[in-house]
């Protein structure tokens, strides 16, 4: 009796002192198993008396269910000193930097473009192109400039030996555009064009935009509502706006559009930003369509002069230079 | 155009302020482009005579001056160069505050009392001229405020002329605009017809045709050549950008810039007999009024005399410029001048083609009313008679029948106006705004019949008038609204890739999108072998800017080489533009240019670096074709390959057989003559064989297991993998569900010339679960397939 307790009460500190899941094993066979101490405890039972059996039984199963608690509570702590190891020894540096993150990005020109592009989109205007290698009568002619006409002095044309020239404009896609096809009309035309003009302010390559609407009913009303709605979604702020008349051959009457621009000396200035009117009627008649039944309205915008002003681009350059350190800031 | 603000005032008398009057000229369709206020503020500015200069006693440079201010005699310390006894000058008193904010003060300049300033052009912000005091003429009133003298303040305003508004290339043209817009009325021109003093007259003939269908002149005789120019003239001419020369030419430039009509005068006595205008002779030369001698042809019209044979000689250059043998000097006393209309298109161009620009041939270019030239000779006469005396003789204006044009009458619909502005103008201001205009305006019952003055030869039809209606009414009263008519939906096909997907696959994968010029240098193309087809432009900008690009790859690499150049050494870019070759059209082709080198992956910490390689630029390939869903129809073949690519790391890429593009190393050869190494890699592509894309058609998901089994071959080295894929996909047909290579190796343990390949088949069976034998059997036949056509052999 005394033996059992004394026994119990070394092994009850032995499994509190065991460093290890093994030494823990060991202890539990040495205690519970078939050569151990209350396996033996129990096989003596059946030398008592059966009145001093039943209290000693008792005793013994509450050793052993003492003991059974005490190597299943140990067992755990052990385990779970056993995870902790092994989770602080798996630990990584989390602040390595990722494999394979990097990102290429698109040139604010064409980003610039698609912005602009998208919002005439969701007003219903399809896409079009036309050749850059174009004719005299595409690019000029059919828009109303006649040979010699002074308004080509202000288009520096570059041009072939067979006479074709590089579009000065995205205009002439109005005429493709028109040719072979009724109204209504609504196309938006993105493209490269061509003057041979270079210095700080002008790149002999350029990119612009041009719009084109003619249906039974529009007006140059119709025209101030559609390029002021324009302006303010690309921007998504709230300009002061200008329609200030001017003359291209294709289009009467034809306004220029400029927005009061803020600069970040808190200085203000008027800003060119497109050039727009209502379609001749010459060239809707030399497209084959009637215009006494329909009117249209034509505008063109630089793409760069926008991604310029959106983007805070300073130097028209920058664009057709490729230069990584400035392609990567639009990335 | 520029020209004086109180000129404009002149002719349309407005209370409009400077900044409403520019205001105004820009809302409609005249841009001002810049305002130079002048002589703002010359408060206590005079008129001043140097009665006497001396040497200041302290200073080299600078002189001590009695000046005569009109009330009395003052002391001066001047420094100006051109200080002297007798000149008349502005002075600034003591009190006055200069516009570049100067205050004078009574002072001392080394000793000696100076009591104001005597003051240069630059000084007075009258002009930029700082070289010595203004000079005045010598009567000159003394006293007088500057500012009353020389009709100041002023400013000088220029304006932007679109090429339909050629009328406003005079201070008169300008005005109707403004009258029309601000309320006002134009002052009549006092060209009243000058009474003929003499009989002496010259001969004119026309011999040009419709050219030149009108010819004005006039005789007179007896000028004093060397009168100064009235003060008024020359600083109206200074405050429109041009200088003074003498009384004569003065007079001439005045009446252009306030009519509109370019003349000329030439010394009469210099001309011998008639005039007349003919074309130009093949070879012909004249010595114009600037010295220069030009070469011409029968495309352009001179004046000749008869000094070299009956109208042999040119004495100007019709439309553009005088000559300098008849031109009018300082001896001059007889004086034919000359006033002609000369057709836009008799004019146009040539010019530029002697490399010059006058602003006679500028304005005949664009057109001059043809009504002009007598009404400029007798106002021009009336200068002359006024300021340098003379005898006029009878004007002479002779013409063309039937060639001068005539203004016609266009009717405007009120409807069609409505329509076109979407807005209602009231009939009175229709009206009142064509009056306005000096136009003629007669009402209809659907509207307006309207005709033009000579000078707005620009009116041509009825769009030409809703025009005028909408500029003077103001663009800025016009509503904005939204466009209700009809809307055609446009079907997008779906089988179709957008380039801006494609764009953002390259960007996603680490590529950035470069823009190039469109033109390349020819020098650049040679070397890299580019000599067929080529589209070079008539008129470059440069060498550098020759040909139309045939491919963009030359144009990625010096972008490529730039980025180098500036410490980038892993570069990735890629381009969307066309290709030009040469053909009836030209042939456009939109392709997809890609160019890369460096090492393969971003510099990182877990893996070794590798540099880029030919598969790192397939597998772009591949995940692009990939995007088509078609990828079957894609191949790539070793031959066929362009000089520019290394002949064994460079592969042509077909689609259905076709050859739609490369990719590949570029030739060693190339890349080092472009200081390159072998890891730069490009590709170039046809982009609408990229762009074409499947309709999905979905089919049933097999339902039974696939069964992997991998074998290992010891092949000969030149066997390609497309080869044996072939050879698989032919042998298996439906079971082979894909070929998978997975591990490929030479050296140690393989014979020289050969190498181990090992792949794994994934076979499937639509309608049943593959037994092991089944899969053995495949392997089996596939072995053999390969050992019979690639003289495979299976390993271990």
């Amino acid at each position: 009796m005394d033996d059992l307790d004394r026994r119990a009460a070394q092994a009850l500190a032995d499994i509190e002192g065991s460093a290890s899941l093994d030494a823990l094993d060991a202890l539990r066979v040495g205690l519970l198993g078939k050569s151990g101490i209350v396996t033996a405890a129990l096989k003596s039972l059946g030398a008592l008396a059966p009145d001093e059996r039943k209290a000693r039984g008792a005793e013994v199963n509450r050793v052993k269910e003492q003991l059974a608690d005490a190597l299943a509570a140990r067992k755990a702590t052990l385990e779970q000193a056993e995870l902790d190891r092994r989770l602080a020894s798996e630990t990584i540096d989390i602040s390595l930097p990722g494999r394979d993150g990097e990102r290429g990005g698109i040139h604010p020109i064409t980003r610039a473009l698609e912005r602009i592009a998208s919002i005439f989109a969701r007003l219903g205007y399809q896409r079009a192109d036309g050749p850059e290698i174009e004719d005299d009568w595409h690019n000029f002619e059919a828009l109303n400039f006649p040979p010699h006409h002074p308004a080509r002095a202000m288009h520096d044309t570059f041009y072939f030996g067979d006479g074709r020239l590089l579009r000065t404009h995205t205009s002439p896609v109005q005429v493709r555009s028109m040719q072979g096809r009724q109204p209504p009309i609504r196309i938006i035309a993105p493209g490269k064009v061509y003057r041979s003009d270079s210095d700080q302010t002008h790149s002999p390559m350029f990119h612009q935009i041009e719009g084109l609407l003619v249906d039974e009913t529009s007006s140059f009303a119709d025209l101030k509502g559609t390029l002021a709605e324009f302006v303010r979604a690309f921007f998504e702020r709230d300009f002061e706006m200008r329609f200030r008349p001017s003359y291209f051959p294709f289009t009467e009457p034809s306004a220029e559009v400029d927005i009061r621009w803020e600069t970040e000396d808190g200085q203000s200035r008027w800003l060119e930003v497109l050039g727009c009117g209502m379609v001749h009627p010459n060239v809707l008649k030399n497209c084959g369509i009637d215009p006494e039944r329909y009117t249209g309205f034509a505008f063109g915008l630089g793409v760069e002069r926008f991604a310029m002003l959106r983007y805070g681009v300073s130097d028209l350059r920058a664009f057709f230079e490729n230069d990584l350190r400035f392609l990567k800031q639009f990335a | 155009m520029k020209f004086s603000e109180n000129w404009l005032r002149h002719h349309v008398p407005t209370k409009a302020s400077r900044d409403e009057l520019s205001a105004t000229l820009t809302a409609i369709g005249l841009e001002v482009e810049e305002v130079t206020a002048l002589g703002d503020s010359l408060d206590g500015v005079i008129v001043a005579r140097i009665v006497s200069a001396q040497k200041h006693p302290e200073a080299d440079r600078l002189q001590v001056c009695e000046v005569d201010t009109g009330k009395g005699l003052v002391q001066i310390v001047c420094g100006a160069p051109n200080a002297r006894t007798g000149l008349v000058a502005p002075l600034a008193t003591v009190g006055a505050t200069l516009p570049g904010g100067i205050a004078i003060k009574a002072a001392r300049l080394r000793g000696v009392e100076s009591s104001g300033m005597l003051c240069s052009a630059r000084e007075l912000g009258i002009d930029a001229d700082a070289s010595g005091l203004l000079e005045l003429p010598a009567d000159a009133p003394v006293g007088t405020p500057l500012a009353d003298y020389l009709g100041l303040p002023d400013a000088s305003i220029e304006i932007k002329l679109t090429p339909n508004r050629a009328d406003c290339f005079s201070v008169r043209g300008i005005a109707f605009d403004v009258a029309a817009a601000l309320g006002g009325e134009v002052r009549a021109l006092d060209a009243a017809a000058v009474p003929a003093g003499s009989a002496t007259t010259m001969d004119v003939a026309l011999a040009a045709g419709p050219r030149v269908p009108r010819f004005a002149g006039r005789v007179i005789e007896g000028v004093d050549a060397r009168v100064a120019t009235p003060v008024w003239m020359a600083e109206r001419l200074r405050r429109s950008g041009l200088r003074p020369i003498s009384f004569l030419v003065d007079v001439t430039q005045y009446v252009m810039l306030e009519l509109g009509q370019p003349m000329h005068a030439f010394d009469k006595d210099k001309l011998e007999g008639g005039v007349v205008v003919r074309p130009a002779r093949a070879g012909e030369s004249l010595k114009l009024l600037d010295g220069r001698s030009v070469e011409l042809d029968a495309d352009f019209l001179v004046v000749a005399d008869s000094q070299a044979g009956n109208g042999a000689r040119a004495v100007a250059l019709g439309g553009i410029m005088g000559g300098a043998d008849t031109r009018v000097t300082d001896v001059t006393r007889n004086v034919f001048l000359e006033a002609a209309h000369w057709i836009p298109s008799a004019i146009i161009g040539r010019s530029r083609r002697l490399g010059m620009h006058t602003d006679a041939g500028h304005r005949f270019e664009r057109g001059v009313d043809p009504s002009l030239p007598p009404i400029a000779i007798e106002y021009a006469t009336r200068l002359i008679l006024e300021v340098a005396g003379g005898v006029a003789g009878p004007l002479l204006d002779v013409t063309l029948p039937g060639h001068l044009p005539e203004p016609q009458p266009i009717v405007l619909r009120r409807a069609r106006l409505q329509r076109v502005l979407g807005l209602t103008v009231a009939d009175t201001e229709v009206t009142r705004i064509f009056t306005a205009l000096g136009m003629r305006v007669e009402s209809l019952a659907e509207g307006w019949q309207v005709t033009a003055p000579s000078r707005r030869f620009d009116i041509e039809r009825e769009e030409d008038l809703i025009e005028e209606v909408a500029r003077i009414f103001g663009y800025e009263h016009i509503p904005t609204a939204t466009p209700a008519g009809a809307l055609a939906l446009v079907a997008e096909p779906e089988a179709r890739l957008g380039e801006l997907a494609v764009r953002e696959q390259l960007a996603a994968r680490g590529y950035f999108e470069a823009v190039n010029l469109s033109f390349v240098p020819a020098e650049l193309l040679a070397r890299w072998g580019f000599d067929r087809d080529l589209v070079p432009l008539a008129n470059p900008l440069s060498a550098d800017l020759a040909v139309m690009r045939p491919s963009l790859l030359p144009g990625l690499i010096e972008a490529l080489r730039h980025n180098r150049a500036r410490q980038q050494d892993r570069v990735r870019l890629f381009e969307l533009a066309r290709v030009f070759a040469a053909g009836d059209p030209p042939v456009e082709t939109p392709s997809l240019g890609i160019a890369a080198c460096g090492s393969a992956r971003a510099e990182q910490w877990g893996e070794p670096g590798r540099p880029f390689d030919f598969f790192d630029l397939k597998g772009e390939l591949d995940a692009l074709v990939a995007w088509g869903g078609e990828t079957q129809r894609w191949s790539i073949h070793a031959d066929g390959l362009p000089g520019w690519l290394h002949p064994g790391r460079g592969a042509r890429v077909a689609r259905d057989g076709a050859t739609v593009g490369y990719l590949g190393a570029l030739h060693p050869q190339l890349a080092r003559a472009l200081d390159l190494g072998p890891d730069v890699h490009v590709l170039e592509l046809a982009l609408e064989p990229l762009l074409a894309r499947r309709l999905p058609h979905a089919s049933a998901v097999a339902r039974f297991p696939a069964v992997r089994r991998d074998i290992a071959l010891d092949l000969p080295e030149a066997v390609a993998w497309s080869q044996i894929e072939q050879v698989v996909r032919a042998t298996l047909g439906g079971l082979l569900r894909e070929v998978r290579l997975f591990d490929r190796y030479s050296g140690k343990g393989v014979e020289a010339g050969r190498k181990s390949l090992a792949m794994g088949l994934i076979l499937q069976d639509a309608s049943r679960t593959l037994t092991d034998d089944d899969a053995d059997r495949c392997v089996r036949d596939a072995v053999s397939a390969l050992e019979k056509s690639c003289k495979a052999r299976l390993r271990g």
